[in-house]
């Protein structure tokens, strides 16, 4: 049950139900370290829900099941022996509306510094976490106001700050920029590519530019017509827009349906 | 065309323009009503109580003698049981909240438990009152003391807190708690990190706005009390006491005309605490909600 080299996250027969809805059938996806993959598809393919399997935030919705496997350092993050809370310190995950903490900036980065016990210099990573998001010179002067006065973009880049301060390794995006004027979105999407030196990266999004621009990786999804997603193409991104393997590949990036 | 249009519609403008300001002063006086009702109550104990107030009011014992009659006794009792009833109620309601909110399964039986803890903030207030005197200061021997007197107080605003208290755990939005759970936080570290520091400035209302329900009962604590004449403060939780509701009461019930002034004088030193009690709350509440607002 070991990852290929070179592979970072590998979801493998996954299936997810919400009750009775089969929201997701049967993925079979792997995700290469230090790579950008994006996750698109048009709405309701399920890509969100793929995203928040790894990192098992589909147990904090009661009527979820997840059925199959998804690899992670050789292990099954859903078999028994797995902590979800350890595991969760080392994927992150940033979310599609900015969601800091109401408390300062350096209580929002030093928040998962403290519950999963940091022994080292807490000021130092909260430095450290918000240069790596290109934030620390907005924000050095001020690291104790309230989150809050900063702006849209800036408290994205702060939530990326916040995840990046636990040390993952790979980082899950859900539609990260979709809530951010153009300019914000830039500045989030230039982060993306310097964060994925070293980081894995798993970003939804709902725009296809964004994926071009960001990504390595493509992974398209679609939805059946019983409203169950599946994977249809996945692969380097350049082949991906330019020379789908699958006419309905080809159909969605061409703007043929959304 | 315009003579067709006319044909068809009959606006009756004149008419609904009528019923619009009919409404609008029968909602303005059902508005009037209800100040002047307040305004009025105040003024007939402003006027009569006024004149009774001072300082020594507050310093000294109740006394035969109107002119040398105070309410340190009652005053003191107030505070005692006040103190006494926010250090059982805030912790219990609080967790009780939490339970409810964050770990009970959501099936039928806590659906009843939650539908009689609504139930239990409407029961009248002297049922606690009979229900304290029988099983704390009775059955519990702990005679008619502070300790007994707090305790019925704490059974009676526990329901108002745990559904206050509910209602702002319930109002912190999902995806702080989403954040928290995805750095690696478990149960209880997202629930002290995150939940509660949201929700503390809706508790903290909450729990004075129970808290000055509880000052202005007199029921229950004449069933723990009795009508007493007490001319000492506690010094301990198993002392006898009085409260401001039950001095009130006590010079009401006396035929001179001096002693209704003191009720009216009493009235209005419980009406400022409870003023001021709602005033913190609300200014409490301003002030985190400015606060996490930044």
């Amino acid at each position: 049950m070991t990852n290929n080299e070179g592979i970072a996250l590998e979801a493998r027969s996954l299936s997810v139900w919400y009750g009775e809805f089969l929201a997701l059938r049967n993925i079979h996806l792997a995700f290469k370290r230090n790579k950008v993959t994006a996750l698109i598809g048009p709405s309701g393919c399920g890509k969100s829900t793929l995203l928040r399997c790894f990192n098992r935030m589909n147990d904090l919705i009661p009527s979820a099941k997840v059925e199959g496997q998804v690899i992670f350092e050789g292990r099954d993050l859903y078999s028994s022996k797995i902590d979800p809370t350890e595991m969760r310190s080392r994927i992150g995950m940033v979310f599609q509306k900015p969601n800091p903490f109401p408390k300062s900036i350096s209580a929002n980065v030093g928040f998962g510094l403290r519950i999963n016990g940091y022994t080292g210099d807490v000021k130092e990573a909260i430095e450290r976490s918000l240069r790596q998001a290109a934030l620390w010179n907005e924000v050095k002067d001020r690291l104790n106001d309230g989150a809050l006065t900063l702006s849209g973009g800036q408290q994205q880049r702060l939530c990326i700050a916040r995840a990046l301060a636990v040390e993952p390794e790979i980082i899950l995006m859900d539609e990260p920029a979709s809530a951010l004027d153009p300019m914000a979105t830039l500045a989030i999407e230039d982060l993306i590519r310097n964060l994925s030196e070293h980081y894995t990266i798993v970003i939804v999004t709902h725009n296809m530019q964004q994926a071009a621009r960001v990504s390595d990786e493509t992974a398209f999804l679609m939805v059946h017509e019983d409203r169950s997603g599946y994977l249809v193409e996945h692969g380097a991104t350049q082949r991906i827009f330019t020379n789908p393997e699958d006419e309905r590949t080809e159909a969605y990036i061409t703007g043929r349906f959304s | 065309m315009t003579n067709n249009r006319k044909d068809q519609f009959n606006q009756k403008l004149r008419l609904r323009k009528g019923i619009a300001k009919a409404f609008y002063f029968i909602f303005l006086l059902s508005i009037l009503i209800g100040i002047g009702g307040l305004l009025l109550l105040l003024i007939q104990v402003l006027i009569e109580g006024l004149p009774w107030l001072s300082l020594h009011f507050l310093t000294d014992y109740p006394s035969r003698h109107p002119e040398q009659a105070g309410l340190k006794s009652a005053l003191m009792g107030t505070i005692w049981i006040m103190t006494l009833t926010g250090l059982f109620t805030v912790p219990i309601g609080v967790s009780a909240a939490i339970y409810l909110e964050e770990y009970a399964p959501k099936n039928w039986s806590t659906q009843i438990l939650e539908i009689n803890l609504s139930n239990l903030a409407g029961v009248p207030s002297i049922v606690y009152g009979l229900l304290g005197l029988a099983v704390f200061v009775q059955l519990m021997s702990l005679g008619r003391t502070v300790l007994a007197g707090s305790l019925t107080l704490s059974l009676l605003v526990l329901p108002i807190v745990i559904l206050a208290s509910r209602e702002s755990i319930r109002a912190v939005p999902s995806y702080y708690k989403e954040a928290a759970f995805a750095l690696g936080a478990d149960k209880w570290q997202v629930i002290k990190g995150v939940v509660l520091p949201v929700a503390f400035p809706g508790i903290l209302t909450g729990t004075i706005l129970a808290m000055s329900r509880a000052i202005g009962e007199a029921a229950p604590v004449i069933a723990i009390s009795a009508l007493v004449y007490l001319t000492f403060v506690p010094s301990s939780p198993l002392d006898r006491f009085t409260v401001l509701p039950i001095q009130i009461f006590n010079w009401v019930s006396r035929p001179q005309e001096d002693f209704q002034g003191l009720a009216a004088a009493g009235i209005i030193v419980l009406l400022t605490i409870l003023l001021s009690m709602n005033a913190i709350a609300i200014y409490l509440r301003d002030k985190y909600q400015g606060k996490s607002a930044e």
